[in-house]
């Protein structure tokens, strides 16, 4: 009996290496280095310094470019999830491997090959222009960086609402209409509540990676647009200021952790009325 | 009824299974990618490993015999010829381990802090300066680099901007930053071919203008531009230059660094800002690809950055005198030529030099004449401060 618990114990020795070694130091890194300046002082200037004008503003239009990119993810999902439960196992499945298959490309790569879509003189336009239609000034704008955000992060949003949207019976849609509920009834009244769960951890799942993207912001928006990730990346590797990059980090990351806070709240409600 | 709830249940545990290996799938695809990201832009280790095992260095099967025997090198990334590399090892019998960097920001602090530890490295002019003044280089014993007579003493006399006495550094390369132009492009928006700067605020050429997204290749344009030296540290000077910037930033297309290289020969604007090495490489594209304009370079009057990137020796270098056998070793003629031909970049050497075709020679995009870079100047570092100064300037243009 002690031998099978210390082997156990062993075996969940690797795990914890890993959590400590690339979990918690590292975070405890970032909160050392946000709240200390170059001299080793405790300081919360870099805390506080997303209060100037560059920082909030990058903050700000990080947070509106990465919330119209999940209510568009949303949009879209919801809809597509649905169809996918209502086909049978073998299709649904089929259906949901061909949209995440690009996920297996490098992600660097598939938002590149948007520049090469967008650009001036880039596909979209050539097809444009062979129509004889005005040619589009399409990349290097806010609604590019949407464009990548949606497109690199929308799997994130059908997965979880389609799982969600899996478990529910169909027995209790089928009582719905039974007892008299049409389309728009049954949708608020027992797809989206049963869904709540999926849809916030779809909403976090977008969310999070969207307001803290620094690739997709510097390759579509040409840098012309600065994120707050552009910023906290620029003070890594231009700026040679860990400290500010740190500071930043932490403010962000109280947006994440509220998201993630609201998600935990969802989703343990979701759960408890789901079956 | 029981039955076909059970068979309900089933199908959805099947489905739900399916979606667990997705999602596990999906969830694998995603950390790789953004370890991938992380990795480029936290400390860019996540390329140099590769370089590291790509390199000749397994061939050679060294057993690590006390250090004597071997060479850890830090070069900017694709800067040099790997046949040179595999060339010194079998002559020398000294194991190369070769990594490489991408911006000197990044190189910086791995040096600083010992991370690991470096024989010779290669970085710019202004970064020389702080090593220098950091006390992070050792001085070279040049009696062990007796080809460094090799190396054009203009060279070495532009050298000492950042190393005054020449006890430091070995130019590798050099170069100019200028404007590439779109011959034809202009001539449709009916501008005149650039010659200065200040072309690069004509508000004809809007969104057509590519410039070079770094603090101090932006700022360098804007205070050369208004006959400034770009090493101020004038706060008046600094903030006009923000101010232009600023008002350049509705014309400027993008901020690239490599890819104007692209972009340009793409067609993609009519004039980006560029390092004079990426002109032979762009010249061969334009004339392989069949293009129907031609891209010029030009060096604008009010003067340009004129950068040198050097070999330098840490402190801290386990293996000095391999180092400098390696040193030694670039500074050979054919070994330069070797380099030249690969990098494309401008070589110091006047050896190397003098062996290349009379045409390649009169390249001025390569080989600019003298009289034309009069207001050049090579950065120098200007301190943690004013570093500072520079980087919340740009951050304000950037944000605008």
């Amino acid at each position: 009996m002690t031998n099978n618990g210390i082997g156990k114990k062993l075996l969940a020795g690797p795990y914890l290496v890993w959590m400590v070694g690339f979990i918690i130091i590292p975070l405890f890194l970032i909160l050392y280095y946000g709240l200390t300046d170059k001299s080793g002082v405790f300081t919360l200037d870099n805390v506080t310094a997303i209060a100037t004008p560059e920082h909030s503003k990058a903050l700000i239009l990080a947070l509106l470019l990465s919330f119209i990119s999940t209510v568009v993810c949303l949009l879209l999902a919801y809809p597509l999830a649905m169809i996918l439960r209502n086909r049978n196992v073998g299709q649904g499945s089929f259906i949901v491997f061909i949209f995440i298959l690009p996920m297996w490309m490098n992600f660097l790569l598939r938002t590149l090959a948007w520049q090469t879509l967008l650009e001036k003189n880039g596909v979209v336009n050539t097809i444009l222009s062979l129509l004889h239609l005005p040619t589009q000034s399409l990349i290097n704008t806010p609604g590019a960086i949407v464009l990548g955000m949606v497109y690199n992060f929308l799997p994130f949003m059908v997965l979880p609402i389609y799982n969600v949207l899996c478990k529910i019976d169909d027995n209790v849609v089928n009582a719905a209409r039974d007892l008299g509920a049409d389309f728009f009834q049954t949708l608020t009244r027992i797809w989206i509540p049963l869904s709540v769960p999926g849809i916030i951890s779809g909403i976090t799942m977008v969310f999070v990676p969207a307001l803290t993207t620094f690739v997709i912001s510097s390759l579509l928006g040409g840098s012309k647009i600065l994120l707050i990730g552009n910023v906290i990346e620029q003070e890594f590797t231009h700026g040679s200021n860990w400290h500010l990059g740190s500071g930043l980090s932490l403010v962000l990351m109280v947006f994440i952790l509220l998201s993630m806070a609201i998600l935990a709240k969802y989703d343990k409600n979701g759960e408890g009325s789901a079956f | 009824m029981k039955k076909i709830m059970k068979e309900n249940s089933n199908k959805i545990k099947q489905k739900i299974a399916g979606q667990k290996i997705l999602t596990v799938a999906l969830t694998l695809a995603l950390a790789s990618a953004s370890l991938m990201t992380g990795c480029g832009g936290s400390a860019g280790r996540g390329s140099s490993g590769t370089a590291a095992a790509a390199s000749s260095v397994s061939e050679t099967n060294s057993t690590e015999t006390g250090g004597s025997n071997e060479l850890y090198v830090y070069n900017w990334g694709e800067y040099i010829d790997e046949d040179v590399i595999t060339q010194f090892e079998d002559e020398t019998g000294i194991t190369v381990v070769y990594d490489m960097f991408e911006t000197n920001e990044e190189m910086y602090p791995i040096i600083e802090a010992g991370a690991v530890i470096y024989d010779v490295v290669c970085p710019s002019d202004y970064m020389i300066q702080k090593m220098i003044e950091n006390d992070l280089l050792a001085e070279l014993n040049f009696d062990n680099i007796p080809n460094f007579d090799q190396i054009d003493p203009e060279y070495v006399e532009m050298s000492q901007a950042f190393d005054p006495d020449n006890k430091y550094s070995v130019p590798y390369c050099w170069g100019t930053v200028g404007i590439l132009y779109n011959t034809s492009r202009l001539e449709e928006l009916g501008v005149p071919a650039p010659t200065k700067w200040a072309d690069l605020w004509d508000e004809r050429l809007s969104g057509e203008i590519l410039m070079q997204d770094s603090v101090r290749d932006a700022f360098m344009v804007a205070l050369k531009k208004n006959g400034h030296s770009m090493n101020t540290d004038n706060e008046e000077e600094l903030e006009q230059a923000k101010q232009d910037l600023i008002d350049q930033k509705p014309l400027v297309q993008a901020y690239v660094i490599d890819q104007v290289r692209d972009k340009m020969i793409g067609g993609e604007a009519a004039v980006g800002v560029i390092y004079s090495g990426e002109m032979l490489y762009i010249q061969e594209e334009v004339e392989s690809l069949g293009l129907d304009y031609s891209l010029e370079y030009v060096i604008p009057e009010e003067g340009t950055n004129l950068w040198v990137d050097s070999w330098v020796i840490p402190a801290n270098a386990q293996n000095k005198e391999n180092a400098e056998k390696w040193i030694d070793f670039l500074c050979r003629p054919e070994i330069a030529l070797a380099n030249f031909e690969y990098i494309t970049y401008p070589t110091p050497n006047k050896g190397a030099f003098d062996l290349l075709d009379e045409e390649m020679q009169n390249n001025k995009a390569v080989f600019p004449d003298k009289d034309s870079l009069t207001n050049s100047e090579v950065y120098s570092y200007l301190g943690d401060e004013t570093d500072a100064v520079y980087n919340a300037l740009w951050k304000e243009v950037k944000s605008n």
